[in-house]
């Protein structure tokens, strides 16, 4: 700092005192060796305490060593990265965990016998059956409910960002809003309410009027998202033209963000498509094959799923029918969800 | 809008000026049937999303109004489930509790390690690998919530019995953490499964927040001499603080409002437990689960009621949540 | 206080792109030197290889040595962090800390040091804003957020945060490139009287304010685009803008191109 000759003298600014580089991965396996080896002593089992153990030694241990070698700013700096890869490892384990579990309980019994047939003769507790009969209320029901919702989404988004001025706007998008943070229950006791109304049995479209529901905000919000992305440019292009407004956002408007939107409504369907609870209120579960979704109860894959859990008393066939059936949904979800990426960077506009 | 008679190559030619109602019209873009269909379509659409909002808040409340006049006990204090009953006995309280309680267990867990991960994925990581991570937390926030609720009570479930026995070994103490029987099923459990399956949709919403934050808030800190993590103390988290809020609240949302994984693991009973170990208490929605289909009509309607208030709940905490982010607008780093 | 900068051949890389190479030139303490050169030269570059701050770019390394005071900055065992609390910087586009009020924001540097006392900051926050010419116009709302100045304030105010932690040098990589030319002219009369305090280092593309400020200039040049930059001359201002001793330079400055 200063320049008189005592200066040189002091040991100089710019030097931190600073520790190896193999610093952390040593604190890592000490913490890791000392978590074991205290779980072993005090005769722990779980493999949550050792690991919890070792994040927190792994953690503490940094701060004493670089607080001594390096000083307490760098301690802080080298305990916050720390505990950042800690917490990357503790949240990584279970979420491993539940796709390691699901694929690997699932392809128990998961083959082309458990995807075409259904639990019609087949009791929970017995081995055997499938899960035909929920492929198809889901595929019904989700598909009612995208019929219904994606058109409505799309065109509140389109009103939204094209016409939408004014008190009505405002309005919307702010139960719109308020729409989006709807528990999926709800959404199901309404249209229950409904049911009870005008004294109805639970039917597969019942549930996808609840699924329309919880559909309709992500695809407005999604939608738009993608419209406001279109570059004004090209509206008052096309307007300057003379074509008219509502050819212009068919032809221009709607063409440039169809990409964007179809990812929307893929995502969208992805996330109903899981959906238990208003299925379970309102169409009901059934083990027979139902294909009419106007009458009568149904089942869905997410469904059946909660219903083979619970209603199984603990039978290892029920169980693994469970998980074939998560594989099943997982799978379904999945791929809508990389399908909707792929649209989404094929389409992307520019 | 209308500008079709004119060539730009050429002066106008002399049209009568319109009048003030074509101008109007013209103004609203609505004169030709194609626009007028369309404008109608779209509105009519809006409008009816606005019908379904108030449909929805008009029949919970008038069937929940059905089941609650002809409640004995008090709606709000009750710690008691019988509609079957004659007459019938029904409270929200031990609900009310559960469900708050098992969604602050899962925001205290879930969203400091989500930030965590969010600044790992933005800031930590090395740049290779940083990717297809975020791009399979992306996937992991779509798996269905059933799946995680299997997940829980077949896996998550049989590996807590050892971290609950020590929880109540060193903490058993405090009364919150003391552990007597019964399996894991609590309402510890149903934090621990609640905060994992909120962990990705917190964690990539504040990823992209963080993922704005502009290259020379940064750059000012590092140029002041800042390390790592006095760079993301002083630049990043301020300026994704209302972003943060904004991932926790929508993670909050679906804690409370999470129907079957709540129903899978926990053991309910209708009681309030000081134990956060100890098996039972339930929540709005998996209450309305268990209890369906054995109810009768009116007990059918008791459940909207109580469905009812988790709707009002979930109200507050977005309400709360947009006006958080609406204060914080001025702080919220869009400058010049 | 102001050190002298000894710069023997560095070169800077992005990733694989080669940015700038071989640089060698001494800066002198308490005096302007400005870097002038046409876009992509590395002038930029290379002046943030003077606070490693070129390395927080994704790819980026330097080899070569940087001296300041004999001592090499980019040495064995040297913390990145404490260089650049020497060695500050003031950027293109002002950048004060938008969650923080104008006195946090000059305040920030002393805060990482540890200085928390209140009396002891406020001393040092009114010097510094004193020292770049911003204290009477906001020393009645130091707690109002920085983002909330005009842009030439807000630059003054980086000026002000940059200068608070006492540094022994200052880089500016052109800090009025984005401010109207009243606010440029308050920022030259600022540099002036800085450089009795500090070395300053200013990166424009203003051949006149170059000339305006500066004691000595350096002229960068690139080959051709994809090519890197290389240092052609450093030399007093008034010789660089008078009679260069290389043909690119007086081509340049008299606008034949660039």
């Amino acid at each position: 700092m200063s320049h008189a000759a005592i200066a040189d003298k002091r040991p100089s600014t710019l030097r931190g005192a600073s520790l190896p580089k193999w610093t952390p991965w040593a604190i890592a396996a000490g913490s890791v060796a000392l978590g074991l080896g205290i779980s072993a002593a005090a005769g722990l089992d779980s493999k949550i305490q050792w690991a919890l153990m070792a994040g927190v030694l792994f953690v503490t241990g940094t701060y004493v060593v670089a607080a001594r070698v390096e000083g307490r700013r760098q301690a802080k700096d080298r305990v916050a990265t720390s505990f950042v890869w800690v917490a990357f490892l503790l949240a990584v384990i279970p979420l491993l965990s539940l796709v390691w579990a699901t694929v690997q309980r699932g392809t128990k019994v998961l083959d082309v016998y458990f995807l075409t047939h259904s639990m019609g003769v087949v009791a929970d507790s017995e081995a055997g059956g499938g899960i035909y009969h929920a492929i198809i209320g889901s595929l019904e029901q989700v598909g009612l409910a995208t019929v219904i919702g994606a058109p409505i989404g799309v065109l509140t988004a389109i009103y939204l960002v094209e016409y939408g001025r004014g008190n009505l706007a405002r309005a919307v998008t702010f139960f719109v809003d308020v729409m989006t943070g709807i528990p999926s229950i709800v959404a199901g006791l309404f249209i229950l309410s409904l049911m009870l109304m005008w004294d109805m049995q639970p039917f597969g479209f019942a549930g996808s009027l609840a699924l329309a529901i919880l559909m309709m905000p992500v695809v407005v919000r999604s939608t738009e998202e993608m419209l406001k992305l279109v570059p004004n440019e090209l509206r008052e292009a096309s307007l300057a033209l003379g074509v008219p407004k509502w050819r212009t956002i068919l032809k221009v408007v709607l063409p440039t963000s169809i990409g964007g939107i179809t990812t929307g409504i893929m995502l969208a369907i992805a996330r109903i498509a899981g959906e238990t609870a208003p299925v379970l209120l309102l169409v009901f579960g059934n083990p027979f094959i139902n294909n009419d979704p106007f009458e009568g109860a149904q089942a869905s894959l997410p469904l059946f799923i909660y219903q083979q859990y619970s209603q199984s008393a603990g039978s290892t066939a029920a169980y693994d029918r469970a998980w074939a059936a998560s594989l099943t949904l997982i799978a379904f979800v999945m791929i809508l969800n990389l399908a909707a990426r792929g649209i989404a960077r094929w389409k992307a506009p520019r | 809008m209308d500008i079709t008679t004119q060539k730009t190559d050429e002066a106008p030619p002399p049209t009568p000026l319109p009048t003030p109602v074509e101008q109007k019209r013209a103004a609203r873009g609505a004169t030709r049937p194609g626009d007028r269909i369309f404008l109608g379509l779209s509105r009519g659409s809006g409008i009816l999303l606005l019908a379904v909002m108030a449909a929805i808040a008009i029949f919970l409340t008038y069937r929940a109004s059905l089941a609650i006049s002809k409640d004995e006990a008090n709606f709000l204090t009750t710690f008691e489930w019988n509609t079957g009953l004659v007459p019938p006995k029904f409270g929200i309280a031990v609900l009310a509790f559960g469900t708050v309680v098992s969604s602050v267990i899962a925001m205290v867990l879930a969203v400091p390690i989500a930030v965590a991960i969010a600044l790992f994925l933005t800031h930590y990581a090395p740049r290779r690998t940083s990717g297809p991570i975020a791009y399979v937390i992306d996937l992991l926030a779509a798996v269905p919530s059933i799946v995680y609720g299997l997940w829980g009570a077949l896996v998550l479930v049989p590996h807590l019995d050892g971290l609950f026995g020590w929880l109540d070994d060193y903490l058993g103490w405090t009364g919150v953490f003391s552990w007597e029987e019964g399996a894991p099923r609590s309402m510890l459990t149903v934090g621990i499964l609640l905060a994992i399956m909120i962990l990705p949709i917190i964690t990539n919403v504040s990823r992209e927040v963080f993922r704005q934050v502009p290259r020379m808030h940064e750059e000012a800190a590092l140029a002041l001499g800042a390390t790592r993590w006095e760079v993301v103390r002083m630049s990043v988290l301020p300026f994704g603080r209302s972003g943060v809020i904004s991932a926790s609240m929508l993670g909050l949302g679906r804690a409370l409002g999470e129907t079957m994984a709540v129903a899978t693991v926990l053991s309910p009973d209708f009681d309030i437990h000081a134990s956060l170990l100890n098996p039972g208490g339930g929540t709005f929605a998996q209450n309305i689960a268990s209890k369906f289909s054995e109810a009768t009509e009116f007990g059918r309607d008791a459940l909207i009621a109580s469905g009812l208030v988790l709707f009002v709940i979930t109200l507050l905490v977005n309400g709360a949540a947009r006006w958080i982010i609406a204060r914080r607008k001025e702080y919220s780093g869009a400058n010049a | 206080m102001a050190k002298r900068i000894d710069v023997s051949g560095l070169t800077a890389y992005y990733g694989s792109h080669k940015a700038i190479e071989d640089i060698s030139m001494t800066i002198e303490p308490r005096s302007v030197t400005a870097f002038i050169g046409p876009s992509g030269c590395g002038k930029s570059t290379f002046l943030r290889t003077l606070n490693r701050m070129h390395e927080v770019t994704p790819g980026g390394r330097v080899e070569g040595k940087v001296l300041l005071d004999d001592e090499d900055l980019y040495g064995h065992g040297i913390d990145p962090v404490s260089v650049r609390r020497e060695v500050g910087m003031v950027f293109q586009r002002p950048n004060p800390f938008p969650t923080m009020s104008i006195f946090d924001n000059v305040a920030a540097g002393l805060r990482l040091n540890g200085k928390y006392k209140k009396s002891e900051l406020s001393d040092v926050v009114e010097k510094s804003l004193k020292g770049a010419n911003l204290w009477n116009e906001v020393k009645d709302r130091l707690n109002k957020p920085g983002s909330g100045l005009s842009g030439g304030q807000q630059q003054r105010l980086c000026v002000a945060r940059a200068i608070a932690v006492e540094p022994d040098v200052l880089l500016m990589d052109e800090p009025c490139s984005a401010l109207d030319p009243i606010s440029t002219l308050a920022i030259e009369d600022l540099i002036g009287e800085l450089k009795e305090r500090f070395t300053i280092v200013i990166v424009t593309h203003n051949m006149q304010q170059a000339a305006r400020v500066s004691d000595r200039t350096a002229f960068f040049n690139l080959a051709a685009v994809g090519q890197p930059g290389k240092l052609i001359e450093i030399d007093e201002t008034e010789r660089i803008f008078s009679n260069p001793s290389v043909q690119a330079t007086e081509d340049y400055i008299s606008g034949r191109f660039g």
